[in-house]
């Protein structure tokens, strides 16, 4: 062995010894989350890992994201010609030119080609960084020009520059087996050509520098954002095979904790995002709270729960409570409450994040920690959960008024047998003044279309929606269980639901109380009666003008429903609806979800400004909605806004009024 | 110390209706609720009871059926419950209902001293306000009703000072102890009970005390004791008002002829 192997390899082993013992302080921290099933349908999970973290197709939806689809699989690649370097450096004879020649041939090109793409891509990724700045970069505590950022560019970089140094040098040498297979090294090699004294130093510098850059790499590695290399491709594999709309259950038992107040009680996947999260800046791009100035940014609560968990380390593996609280002020690590209010639960941030990772749901564990253990939540919030337990309606109103809606309309009650649909109304549809009129505009609808269907008039319950997504598990599953004995009992298979939030909560969330319904949204339904040929209209009315139209997140992200109400548009007048920015699955919320609704909303830009402004900018005479709360927040935003002249329908609403001027 | 809280189960007013035909309560499938100026009673006593340490009894008379008014007292979070339930004590008047609450109260002192007695304003289904100052005055203790803000309680010094809101004006005043307060919702905003705390309260034991334990003459309380007797109980006709004007069509005009409606009757202040 030469000095200069002895060398290597102390220094190799050393670093593979530093990054062991790295991984293991880091991963062995997972043990502290609590279990949850990930492992299951590992078919699916893999092709999700493929298509995710292989394929890219999440990093691919910026136009951007094809720089880092490069430098990932250059690093594929190039993980061959590095671990040969590494194999070599500590036993000389053995190389890739043992591999059969044609083989060899391959990897040679491949290694030259890829290299310099990815010194393109990290040129790009400088200029992206320091010229370009796209906002979404920075957030509180992480920033765009973070030295951590640059010196991981500059180490993928000089891990180039140095691989051409040593093979351009063996090709001026003539020492390269095969430098036809290598254009890029034998350019360098022809430069290097003339100079022969430079060559010998050229080389070992060249090495030297890949050797030392690729150990401190290595060492670096696990401590750096860079860990998304070992964790990203884990976590997709390890990611949610159902989009996460709905929340687990909790026991209510004596003893027991609920929601999540400090960093442990997160699941191990839950601690396993918060190191998966390479701080792209994706979710906070797309998140609706963190673009009007709000205190939440998601990517700032997947970073708080790393910091936490890092910070409390040494006292989880004490045994003792960790000191940097969870939720509090106390700066990087913990989460504020106002954030933590602050989500509408959209799920925007989920359906932004390249590597899976579920910002929401971590958010609403939280909240179910204030809620449920600490009893801390927005004032407003007080009225909400007693209007919910005594008078089950958002807004207190008796009971007995729910089925005023129905007036003078031929409405009956559902009866199991003979009725096919029961239409659940909801809260909205049955006291909202204006969602009323969506409701009776629905039941003209499903009039016209002989549908047969029925209400359960002064006995429907509210869902329990804003409960759930606000926190409030314990009284949410007291409705649940309530709702689900009464759908039982009156024998209810299939559901029509006018509001999205009843939908995602009788569809989603009431499986978990073993009731399987058959749950509809009106547009969908209705969207099949106009295919069916039971609703016809003639495409001709033009008095809606110019319609845009608006997604409501938990028909369209949560649930899928993008084309139906879209329909429904198009049966009435002929033309289709004009589209915002950002619609379908990147539409941006009214600002309503996740209990919102019910709150105020005293930081930053009102986010149904912000998203009234979005449509607006399409110049629509009518807006579109299929969701009572977004009703209620585009409705207001246009108000505030003075663009009063501009008329909010809900699709339904569009086609009753087709049909009654068509038959007038 | 005791601090003593009054509560009341009474039926969710908003739900009630009135019998057109009998003109009394249709009470049937109306759910009943805890009086909601109780509510922040409750609120002031676990205040001092987290401040000054001391103990907090809820207190209740009712039908057996009023024990989940007082569990939800016990799931925010007082010490001890007791239900005063007895067939005699029914029908009462607010003459005789304070007598027994004042019983009881007297009856929590015999074993530790208390210093406070809290009650909301009033009840929503009866609105007298009259129990509050009631069992005050059987029990003389000073009296302090309509309390918006509690500036100070001096244990050491056995007395308290708060402020009242009457009308369009609000009084700062000092009382010896012990005291009855009665107080207005500006007062506080109630805690809601933890899961925890809920799951507690559901196991908790609720004390029943009947006339055997107060021993109460039986000619003093429930209806026998009650002066007051309601002989109707009627909504008041409301005379019908008229339609101005045409909303749909000429919406301003309808506005314009609201305004001047509301001007030639001095409903505006101008």
């Amino acid at each position: 062995m030469t000095p200069q192997n002895v060398i290597f390899t102390t220094l190799l082993v050393a670093s593979l010894l530093f990054f062991c013992w790295s991984v293991y302080r880091r991963f062995s921290l997972l043990c502290y989350g609590q279990p949850e099933e990930r492992l299951d349908q590992p078919a699916r999970r893999l092709s999700e890992m493929f298509l995710y973290a292989f394929a890219q197709l999440r990093v691919l939806r910026k136009p951007f994201g094809l720089n880092h689809f490069v430098i990932f699989w250059s690093f594929v690649i190039l993980a061959l010609a590095n671990g040969e370097f590494l194999v070599n450096g500590v036993f000389p004879s053995v190389s890739l030119a043992l591999l059969p020649e044609g083989v060899h041939r391959v990897l040679l090109f491949a290694f030259d080609v890829v290299s310099l793409l990815t010194l393109f891509a990290i040129a790009f990724s400088f200029i992206r960084r320091l010229v370009v700045k796209p906002p979404y970069l920075d957030s509180l505590y992480v920033k765009g020009k973070s030295p951590e950022a640059f010196l991981i560019l500059s180490f993928i970089a000089l891990l180039m520059l140095a691989y051409f140094g040593m093979h351009g040098s063996l090709a001026a040498l003539g020492m390269e087996n095969d430098p036809a297979a290598m254009p890029i090294s034998s350019l360098v090699g022809a430069w290097l050509g003339p100079h022969p004294s430079l060559i010998g130093t050229v080389y070992s510098v060249s090495w030297w520098l890949h050797a030392l850059v690729l150990f401190a790499f290595i060492c670096f590695l696990p401590h750096s954002k860079h860990m998304h290399i070992l964790t990203a491709i884990p976590n997709c594999y390890f990611g949610a095979l159902t989009w996460p709309a709905t929340q687990p259950r909790e026991k209510f038992e004596k003893g027991a904790v609920y929601g999540v107040g400090s960093v442990e009680r997160f699941t191990w996947k839950d601690l396993f995002d918060s190191f998966s999260c390479t701080e792209c800046g994706r979710c906070q791009a797309a998140c609706p709270a963190t673009n009007t100035g709000k205190a939440l940014n998601p990517r700032q609560i997947v970073h708080a729960i790393k910091t936490n968990l890092l910070e409390n380390s040494q006292a989880l593996r004490e045994g003792r409570k960790g000191t940097l609280p969870l939720i509090g002020d106390e700066g990087e690590g913990t989460n504020t409450e106002d954030a933590i209010w602050s989500c509408t639960t959209c799920g925007a941030c989920m359906e932004a994040c390249p590597v899976l990772i579920e910002q929401m749901p971590k958010i609403i564990k939280m909240r179910r920690h204030l809620v449920e253990t600490e009893s801390r939540f927005p004032e407003e919030l007080l009225n909400l959960f007693e209007n919910m337990e005594q008078r089950s309606n958002p807004w207190g109103i008796a009971p007995g008024e729910r089925a005023k809606w129905v007036s003078t309309l031929p409405i009956k009650p559902f009866v199991a047998g003979e009725t096919e649909y029961l239409l659940y109304v909801g809260c909205a549809g049955s006291f909202d003044s204006r969602a009323k009129q969506v409701t009776v505009a629905l039941a003209t609808v499903l009039n016209a279309a002989g549908v047969s269907w029925g209400i359960l008039g002064k006995d429907e319950k509210c869902c329990g929606d804003s409960l759930r997504r606000l926190g409030n598990e314990y009284l949410f599953e007291k409705m649940a269980l309530e709702n689900v004995e009464l759908f039982r009992e009156r024998g209810v298979t299939k559901v029509i639901t006018l509001c999205p939030h009843c939908l995602t909560t009788l569809k989603n969330d009431y499986r978990q109380y073993g009731l399987e319904l058959e749950v509809v949204h009106q547009s969908e339904l209705i969207a099949e009666l106009i295919a069916s040929g039971r609703i016809a209209l003639d495409k001709k009315d033009d008095s809606f003008g110019r319609i845009a139209y608006h997604d409501p997140c938990y028909l369209g992200r949560h649930n899928d429903i993008f084309d139906a109400p879209r329909t429904l548009v198009q049966a009435t007048t002929g033309s289709t609806a004009v589209e915002a920015e950002r619609h379908g699955r990147n539409s941006f919320c009214c600002g309503a979800g996740g209990g919102r609704m019910w709150m105020e909303e005293f930081t930053g830009e009102r986010v149904n400004h912000a998203r009234v402004d979005e449509l607006l900018a399409q110049k629509p005479d009518t807006i579109c909605v299929a969701c009572p709360y977004c009703m209620t927040m585009v409705e207001d935003g246009l108000k505030d806004k003075g663009a009063g002249q501009v008329r909010v329908r809900d699709v339904v609403e569009v086609l009753a009024e087709g049909l009654l001027r068509k038959n007038a | 110390m005791l601090v003593v809280v009054c509560v009341k189960q009474v039926p969710d007013t908003t739900q009630v209706q009135i019998d057109p035909v009998t003109n009394t309560l249709i009470r049937e499938g109306v759910p009943f609720i805890v009086n909601p100026y109780d509510t922040h009673a409750v609120e002031q006593a676990l205040r001092f009871k987290d401040r000054f340490g001391c103990r907090v009894a809820a207190i209740s008379m009712g039908p057996p059926n009023a024990e989940a008014t007082l569990r939800k007292a016990l799931a925010q979070g007082v010490d001890r419950a007791v239900l005063l339930s007895d067939r005699t004590f029914g029908g009462a008047d607010t003459l005789a209902t304070s007598k027994v609450l004042a019983a009881a109260i007297e009856k929590l002192a015999q074993e530790e001293e208390v210093g406070v007695v809290i009650c909301g304003k009033q009840t929503i289904d009866g609105d007298t306000a009259q129990v509050g100052p009631g069992i005050a005055t059987r029990l003389s203790f000073s009296q302090l009703t309509l309390v918006d803000r509690v500036d100070e309680l001096d244990l050491s010094g056995k007395k308290i000072r708060v402020s009242r809101k009457l009308e369009g004006r609000h009084e700062h005043v000092e009382a010896p102890l012990p005291v009855l307060l009665t107080v207005v919702r500006e007062l506080n905003r109630p805690r809601y009970p933890t899961v925890a705390m809920r799951l507690e309260s559901a196991d908790a034991q609720v004390e029943v005390w009947d006339n055997k334990v107060l021993q109460l003459d039986v000619n003093t309380i429930g209806l026998k004791g009650s002066p007051t007797w309601v002989s109707r109980i009627f909504s008041p006709e409301r005379a019908k008002g008229e339609m101005l004007g045409d909303g749909v069509h000429d919406p301003e005009g309808a506005a314009q002829l609201l305004i001047d409606k509301m001007l030639e009757k001095d409903l505006l202040a101008l």
